[in-house]
């Protein structure tokens, strides 16, 4: 027993040493270490982990944290631009309020009856996004967008027993280098080019590299760089020509004004809901959603868990439990379609929440709110010499694409210039997309007032002086 | 007169079961909640100047692109969703309310809250991952420590904090095994792993989804992985072993050692499932039986919550030699600053957005700064005191075994059999684990395959009382006792719980599922969910 027995931990009960001689006594041995005399010495470690002094008094421990923290500035304290699939939105304080519920936050795989809870939210997370999308089948949320794309694409290629997809090149390079390692042991992915002026899908292009071997083609509306795509409805009638499936990735806070993708012909449609609710998190309120008709052939290929309703024994009574829960790997391993586990759940939960906060008439309000300021922002940009903005002559939503060439200044040196000013700029995609220029993605929410958009204006007129 | 309620609650000197009954308030699902006109939260207006600036956006729009119907959500005042959402929250016991040990495998242990609360402050919740490496010091260097912990306690040389939770973990190190074969020109010659029935299913599911061919070992007379079974099917296929131990059986492998040495004679990457680590933190090592690859999931050993099946968290950590294949970017430290480093060619690229989920390392930080090697030590030999204390009692209940290994000690967790029970009875472990909920407590039976038939698998982490293990006890006591005494109490089960016994004939059946509230309504009618 190496550990000192005069410390009692707060978060372990049994640590007391009373109880313990009680517990070992009542097992029939002297100490904990006859419980491990399975794991043969030469496994042992024998010395004691050199880690860290403990900071035993929470006090201590929040100090410590706190103090880290302190190191970083945060989007409150700054001017923030930045998106690129990980979004700025106002949170509505109900969500952190039902995220933060003990019954939720610390919950994990009930059974429909104790955790009957979790299961009739997820399920009206599912219905609303099932709303939102206008489709009948929406998945317990996955890890994030990339992983929702990936398994998309996989998904189509079960349906259709081909091994071939075309993907948008114009989206997040770190989510194509996602998707052809997610896809790459079964699947080709071959890339579907843009019009350098204004985003839109090459649809010879299209035309050229589609066949009977298409299993999906995979676009985004609006696109990494913003775009909204006018050939939706196109681009689907191609692909259903030559037995393929069509997948649209969608930004889910556009849906109160853009047409849902199932209104123009989209198979699958799928995104990431972190603008549903989620704070940024450094990353850490991703969540991937995939929705479908609710077709057999569609349903039995999704990997992930499906909550739908049910009757109990007692009429009226709404219960819940996994719908086709044979397709998964809990029930067949390497014969279930890829795999399931801990995804994203909670952030369905506050999806759910942040969806019935804003109703109908919310999510349409939003919409027209962010396409106001973005525009509005956009104009002031491209009012500076060197300046354009949007850089791709083509309707957008929230981010726009904005050149700098004019200006004979790298993004690098303008963003650093605006973090002197407290402002954070759009995402230098100039390595991302070199055909294009010297470019930076912007990305402007309803949280931006006419003073902030100002103020980016004014410094970035400065910067590129 | 003067009256002792609290003598009353005992019975022959023991404490009487709980009279539970959770909430149970019969609500409806949200769409009938509707109120027309209603609002929850209203959008930041838009200034009239930028209005005026703009004027019409949504002509922009291209042509069908606009959309024509708005969706059909509730309408909803704000204090109507809250409390839908807080009626449904009490319908959900979670680990904070209730005795937790029935979820096997999961290591359900205390979240403490003070990790909670630092995680939601606007210096971690309010980052964009894409701000400046100079804006985001503070969490890099969280990460940067963190991954120092963790090398500590695996023993291996570096991790990667990226992918979103266990599973996906396990992935991330099925594709570095990939990638290190391929870099050997053998990725097409090596097509097999090799998995146990008693190591999570995502073992075999992951391995499968990056591409390999699955053998999966079953366990000897003894329940041990079979020693001789690998020897037969290792071969110039064997691209890797993906294996857990303990297993879920809670049995240690002691020849842990030489199942890792066979695969390397024969070329292949071992990779350490440490998904039930929490017995074995401080004690041995992923390193020590000479595993190339391990991970671990945060919201299991390292304490963080849950959350209905997430967000988790998880760390794949590999040795020096593997390192160059991990997923971009790294963590690196040059002086007193901390950067992100995408310059790895190697690299098997992206996993998952940006890196990971980082309020979860925060919080696993948190943790084992509040522990320090003392404590991680003594959260393990808690873990396995709990464990086998409760194994002693649970032997007691007739009808009740324990395969394998009999008379032996487990690590941190136990697979039991009730098939006994169920031959006498023909009561199954899921009833069991339904009518467990009349007492407030959560059961699950075990993953599937049921090799260890009628299974339920408890683990007792240390954030149990023992007065908690005794009555979690006590109720499987009971339950089993009413088995034989009153197996229809237990099979109409549950009685006190938030819903009775749901029908799920529906849920398999294409003409009938749900998913959501609108094909309900399209396919079966408001109104029309009776009992089949």
């Amino acid at each position: 027993m190496a550990s000192d027995e005069s410390i009692v931990y707060p978060y372990i009960p049994n640590s007391e040493p009373g109880v313990k001689r009680k517990m070992l006594a009542q097992i029939g041995v002297t100490s904990t270490e006859a419980l491990y005399a399975s794991i043969p010495n030469a496994l042992r470690l024998n010395r004691r982990l050199d880690l860290p002094e403990a900071l035993l008094s929470e006090c201590a421990l929040r100090k410590h944290v706190e103090e880290i923290l302190s190191r970083n500035r945060n989007c409150n304290e700054l001017l923030n631009f930045r998106g690129a699939g990980c979004y700025q939105h106002f949170v509505p304080a109900v969500c952190d309020e039902i995220n933060g519920r003990s019954e939720f936050l610390t919950a994990y795989a009930g059974e429909p009856y104790e955790d009957h809870g979790r299961f009739q939210a997820l399920f009206e997370y599912e219905s609303m996004m099932g709303e939102l999308v206008d489709m009948d089948v929406v998945n317990v949320p996955s890890y994030d967008g990339f992983q929702a794309a990936a398994t998309s694409i996989r998904m189509a290629s079960r349906i259709t027993g081909r091994y071939e997809a075309l993907v948008s090149a114009a989206v997040n390079p770190d989510k194509l280098s996602m998707i052809r390692g997610y896809c790459e042991p079964d699947i080709s992915i071959k890339l579907l080019g843009f019009n350098p002026g204004d985003g839109q899908i090459d649809m010879d292009g299209l035309r050229a590299a589609l066949s009977e071997n298409a299993a999906a083609v995979y676009i985004e509306n609006p696109s990494y760089l913003g775009v909204i795509q006018s050939q939706g409805a196109n681009v689907a009638e191609l692909v259903h020509r030559v037995g393929g499936v069509c997948i649209v990735g969608v930004n889910p806070s556009s849906l109160g004004v853009l047409a849902p993708p199932a209104h123009y012909g989209a198979d699958i449609v799928c995104g990431d809901i972190q603008p549903l609710g989620m704070h940024m998190q450094f990353g850490g309120g991703q969540a991937g959603f995939i929705a479908t008709r609710d077709d057999e052939q569609y349903v039995m290929q999704y990997p992930s868990r499906l909550f739908g309703i049910a009757p109990t024994s007692v009429p009226g009574e709404y219960g819940f439990g996994d719908v086709a829960y044979e397709r998964t790997s809990f029930a067949h391993r390497e014969e279930g379609r890829e795999w399931v586990g801990t995804a994203a759940a909670l952030w369905g939960i506050t999806a759910a929440v942040y969806l019935a906060l804003m109703g109908p008439r919310g999510m349409a309000e939003l919409g027209e709110a962010i396409m106001q300021r973005s525009h509005y922002a956009a104009s002031q940009l491209n009012a500076i010499r060197g300046v354009r903005a949007p850089a791709l002559d083509s309707a957008f939503f929230s981010e726009f694409v904005v050149n700098f060439d004019g200006t004979g200044k790298p993004v690098s040196d303008v963003n650093k210039a605006l973090l002197d000013t407290g402002i954070f700029g759009g995402k230098d995609i100039t390595n991302e997309f070199p055909g294009l220029g010297n470019n930076a993605l912007y990305c402007v929410t309803e949280l931006h007032n006419k003073a902030d958009l100002d103020r980016l204006a004014a410094a970035v007129e400065e910067a590129v002086q | 007169m003067r009256q002792s309620i609290s003598e009353h609650r005992f019975t022959d000197g023991q404490l009487n079961l709980r009279r539970f009954h959770q909430a149970q308030w019969d609500e409806p699902v949200i769409f009938e909640l509707t109120e027309p006109g209603q609002r929850g939260v209203l959008p930041p207006e838009t200034e009239v100047d930028i209005k005026e600036a703009v004027g019409d956006v949504l002509s922009t729009l291209p042509q069908g692109m606009r959309r024509t119907r708005p969706p059909a959500l509730p309408e909803m005042s704000q204090v109507h969703v809250l409390r839908h959402f807080l009626r449904l929250s009490q319908e959900n016991l979670g680990f904070d309310l209730n005795i937790d040990v029935g979820q096997g495998t999961c290591t359900m242990k205390y979240s403490p809250k003070v990790n909670d609360q630092l995680a939601r402050l606007p210096g971690l919740s309010e980052l964009h991952p894409l701000q400046d490496e100079e804006t985001v010091q503070g969490i890099l260097e969280v990460m940067y420590r963190f991954e120092l912990m963790l090398r500590e306690i695996s023993g291996l040389d570096r991790f990667t904090f990226q992918p979103g939770a266990g599973s996906q973990a396990i992935y991330t190190c099925a594709r570095i095994i990939r990638a290190f074969h391929a870099s050997r020109g053998e990725a097409s010659q090596r097509d097999e792993v090799i998995t146990t029935i008693f190591s999570h299913p995502s073992d075999a599911a992951c391995a499968k989804t990056a591409g390999y061919k699955v053998v999966t070992l079953y366990p000897d007379a003894n329940g041990y992985p079979d020693l001789d079974a690998l020897k037969a099917i290792v071969s110039e296929r064997t691209a890797a072993l993906m294996i857990t131990n303990p297993e879920d059986t809670g049995i240690f492998n002691p020849r842990i050692a030489e199942f890792v040495e066979t695969v390397h004679d024969a070329g292949g990457l071992c990779f350490y499932d440490q998904a039930n680590a929490n017995g074995i933190l401080g004690i041995t090592r992923a390193r020590d039986a000479g595993f190339d690859m391990c991970h671990f999931n945060l919201h299991k050993t390292f304490s963080t919550p849950h959350g209905c099946g997430g967000p988790g968290g998880a760390a794949a950590g590999c040795t020096k030699a593997l390192a160059r294949f991990l997923p971009v970017p790294t963590v690196e430290q040059e002086g007193s600053r901390y950067f992100l480093d995408y310059d790895r060619p190697d690299s098997i690229g992206k996993v998952r957005s940006y890196y990971g989920v980082a309020p979860a390392v925060l919080k696993a930080y948190a943790w084992v700064m509040s522990l320090g090697a003392d404590g991680l030590r003594e959260v393990a030999e808690v873990a396995v005191l709990n464990n086998n204390y409760l194994l002693k009692r649970m032997l007691q209940v007739p009808g009740l075994r324990a395969p394998y290994a009999e008379g032996q000690h487990r690590i941190e967790q136990v697979r039991y059999s009730w098939a006994e029970l169920c031959k006498e009875t023909n009561v199954h472990s899921e009833d069991i684990g339904i009518r467990a909920a009349d007492f407030g407590v959560h059961y699950w039976t075990s993953h599937h395959p049921f090799v260890v038939e009628e299974p339920m698998t408890l683990e007792p982490t240390e954030s149990y009382s023992k007065a908690d293990l005794d009555e979690y006890a006590a109720i499987l006591e009971h339950v089993a006792q009413e088995a034989r005494t009153a197996p229809d109490v237990l099979r109409k089960a549950p009685h006190n719980s938030t819903v009775h016994r749901v029908d799920p004939a529906m849920l398999d059946d294409p003409a009938t599922w749900a998913v959501t509230w609108r094909a309900y309504l399209r396919k079966l009618g408001k109104n029309k969910l009776a009992p089949t």
